[in-house]
């Protein structure tokens, strides 16, 4: 296999990103042509790439790796090396990351056109995508954590891109700071998986960390009662909460909604928040290694369950577009967290891979949209928006569909009945399973509301809609076609998806649907969707919508506090930063009171010794130096006084010199 | 025939030093530097010729590194001659005294 080639998917993004970053604002055909350019290549490479993963024939049972090892550093006897690595895992997510990545993109030229920074925005994008890419076909936890960082920084930069917002600006910040509590976590459980494994290589024939000799050390070796594994696994897992949102760390996520709206789309989609979701995929072999209940999968599926459900009870009463997609993505990361968490990455990989599609068509429908109604956000002034942006309409509901769960027809079913049936099946406990239950009812439920909110009824605001340019509907269009697609190989029918990814051959077989427990999960989510999606109608779809919220006038104080995102950030606001703050006021008073004292009194010595100093040069030294300069100084005057200007008169002397030099050397040598 | 030869050179050479010394006009002073650089040349090509080996052209590579070095010296003082009389009006070497200590 070439891996030069592999390499080049995540290096072109960045090559292009470089290169934009040194042209010029006004070149922005160019900027937009090298990025999506070299997008567009890496979007082929890496579907290339997923076709040597789908065609690699080891004709044994198990997971195809094909890897390639090289040294990065070297210090005494040790070497870190890198790696990049192709496998199912890896060619799945890298395929759709490059792909909706290359959509956004494009769109992007529709929505960014008028930006001032166009060029510079290309070039964050082209660094997003890079980095990301890197994190997906990565063969060691430390080439990984360094693209994860790179991730996080493009992040950064983009949802802080229109940084003269400050709100824009607090939110880059936020995200920042947020996601860098789990990594702080992430980069603990690294250097420990070193210690314990001599490795941050995945795969490395035989000697990878993510291979039986490693996780039998691991899981054997013991750390106040419990597997070194476990702890390495929920080290990786903080990680991998900061960046896809779970509780308590999900903060960072809506407020990430202040960058451009293609930034949204290419972050709750295809790249940072699917990567802490990637990253448990891959480093699975660890949270399992004392079996599909370590105490580590149990905390991952908790915190899933309890994120689903949380995340979709406050998008209910969110009023801003992208708000409520926002809190949806964080819900929807918790159910691939929960999938992961009940022992079946496969399954969260497919609806990873599911809802990138749905979301990012959701995304960037909200982005046209907003576009089309002339920079409004809020959903309250919206309404009636079919009849003005049939396409958005369509593509929009169709991803809306998609995420609701709408039976049979949209992937977004499929993945999540797999979810539901996973949870299901987990023999811990029955909790998250309803948990998830209640939270895809609320899903459907909310997503009519902003429907009804959106589309239907009458418009409220004030600007003229209108539907938005091609460059901005195709994408939409392609992406819904995804959406719909991609239930082709998610259904329990023909399961091709998951036993790609576990590397066996899949087969067509009907009795995939009539497996017990399949059709009865089926079954009740497909009421649960219809039960919601009903709901949300009669509440919000049958009379005219005003300024207030149906729900609010019937249960004011919880729409208050679901609007209000269960005031976590004023908890965090309490607690957290309060203690920050109580702690630097204290560090502060220390400062000045103690050890500004000595400081003060090294100052006081300094100064004494200093005034020493001082009257020694004065005294003795200065005496002595003055003398001497003076007498040089009227030696001086004297010898300067042969110095008249006159050129000739130096002249007069040179030859004069000359004269007695050759008298002297004469006399000398006779 | 050396001697003859460096007697020529000694008086070209004084000429020279007299005029350098005792003009006033800076061209005829530039003038006098010429002429000393010629009893210079004229003292390489005498040692050259008499020299023990004269086949090999040391003497008149030197003479014409000297000769092309000259040239950039004229060239630098006139250039000088040119600015002086452009400040002062005047070439007369006695009242371009400025650079005085």
């Amino acid at each position: 296999m070439d891996f030069l080639l592999i390499a080049l998917i995540p290096l072109l993004p960045l090559v292009a990103a470089g290169l934009t970053a040194l042209l010029k604002r006004e070149q922005k055909a160019l900027s937009a042509t090298l990025v999506i350019g070299a997008q567009t290549v890496a979007c082929v490479l890496s579907l290339w790439a997923l076709l040597l993963a789908m065609c690699a024939d080891n004709g044994e049972p198990g997971l195809i790796h094909e890897f390639v090892n090289f040294p990065w550093l070297t210090f005494g006897h040790e070497t870190l090396k890198l790696g990049l690595l192709v496998d199912p895992l890896s060619g799945v997510m890298g395929a759709m990351v490059a792909f909706v990545a290359l959509l956004i993109f494009i769109y992007s030229h529709g929505y960014m056109k008028e930006d001032r920074n166009y060029t510079r925005f290309y070039t964050f994008l082209g660094l997003f995508s890079g980095a990301m890419l890197g994190v997906v076909y990565s063969n060691s936890l430390l080439l990984t954590f360094v693209c994860w960082e790179l991730v996080g920084l493009a992040s950064y930069l983009l949802i802080g891109f229109w940084f003269f917002k400050p709100s824009a600006a607090a939110a880059a910040k936020k995200a920042f700071l947020t996601t860098r509590v789990g990594d702080m976590g992430l980069m603990i459980g690294m250097f420990w998986l070193y210690k314990a494994a001599g490795t941050l290589l995945f795969y490395d024939n035989g000697a990878g960390c993510l291979e039986q000799a490693a996780l039998a050390t691991m899981a054997k070796t013991l750390v106040g009662g419990l597997a070194l594994s476990n702890i390495i696994a929920l080290l990786i897992f903080c990680g991998a909460a900061g960046k896809s949102g779970q509780f308590p760390l999900h903060v960072w996520l809506p407020d990430a909604m202040e960058g451009p709206t293609p930034v949204s789309a290419l972050i709750h989609a295809a790249t940072m928040v699917a990567a802490g979701v990637y990253l448990v995929a891959r480093v699975f072999p660890i949270f399992a290694a004392t079996g599909t209940h370590s105490i580590s999968l149990i905390v991952v599926a908790s915190v899933g369950a309890f994120t689903a459900l949380f995340a979709a009870l406050i998008a209910v009463a969110q009023n801003d577009i992208k708000r409520i997609l926002a809190y949806s993505t964080v819900s929807q990361l918790g159910f691939m967290m929960l999938a992961a968490g009940v022992g079946h990455p496969g399954v969260a990989m497919l609806h990873l891979i599911a809802h990138a599609f749905f979301k990012a068509l959701l995304f960037m429908g909200a982005g046209s949209v907003i576009h089309g109604v002339h920079d409004e956000q809020d959903i309250r002034e919206m309404g009636g928006l079919r009849r003005f942006m049939p396409v958005t309409f369509v593509t929009y509901s169709i991803g809306m569909l998609a995420l609701a769960g709408f039976p049979v027809l949209f992937s977004g079913f499929w993945s999540k009945d797999a979810i539901l049936h996973a949870a299901h099946l987990w023999p811990v406990s029955q909790l998250p399973f309803y948990m998830a239950t209640a939270a895809a009812f609320l899903t459907a439920f909310y997503m009519t509301r902003q429907m009804a909110y959106v589309f239907f009824g009458q418009y409220r605001g004030h600007a003229h809609p209108h539907e938005s340019p091609a460059v901005m509907t195709l994408p939409l269009v392609i992406l819904a076609a995804a959406a719909i697609l991609m239930s082709l190989p998610a259904t329990p029918a023909w399961p091709a998806f998951e036993e790609f990814l576990k590397g066996e051959a899949a087969h067509f077989s009907l009795e995939g649907l009539t497996e017990p427990g399949f059709l009865q999960i089926a079954l009740t989510s497909t009421a649960i969707v219809f039960l919601g999606i009903g709901l949300g109608w009669l509440i919000y779809g049958r009379k005219p919508l005003g300024a207030v919220d149906p729900i609010q006038t019937a249960a004011a104080p919880a729409f208050r506090a679901l609007a209000n995102r269960l005031y976590i950030d004023e908890i965090y606001d309490a607690t957290v930063i309060r203690a920050l703050h109580g702690f630097g006021s204290l560090a502060a008073w220390i400062d000045r009171q103690i050890l500004a004292g000595i400081v003060s009194a090294v100052a006081a010595l300094s100064f004494f010794v200093s005034a020493v100093s001082n009257g020694i040069d004065r005294f003795v030294i200065n005496f002595g130096f003055d003398n001497s300069c003076n007498a040089l100084r009227e030696y001086g005057g004297a010898a300067a006084s042969c110095e008249g200007g006159r050129v000739q008169g130096y002249l007069r002397l040179i030859a004069l010199g000359t004269v007695i030099l050759l008298a002297v050397i004469g006399w000398l040598l006779v | 025939m050396l001697q003859i030869l460096l007697a020529i050179s000694a008086v070209l050479f004084c000429f020279g030093l007299l005029a350098t010394l005792t003009r006033r006009n800076a061209i005829l002073v530039l003038i006098g530097i010429e002429l000393m650089l010629g009893a210079g040349n004229l003292n390489f090509i005498a040692f050259w010729k008499f020299s023990a080996n004269p086949e090999a052209l040391t003497g008149v590579m030197f003479a014409i590194f000297s000769i092309a070095i000259a040239a950039a010296e004229a060239a630098v003082g006139l250039a000088i001659v040119i600015q002086v009389h452009r400040r002062l009006h005047s070439v007369d070497v006695n009242q371009a005294t400025q650079l005085k200590g």
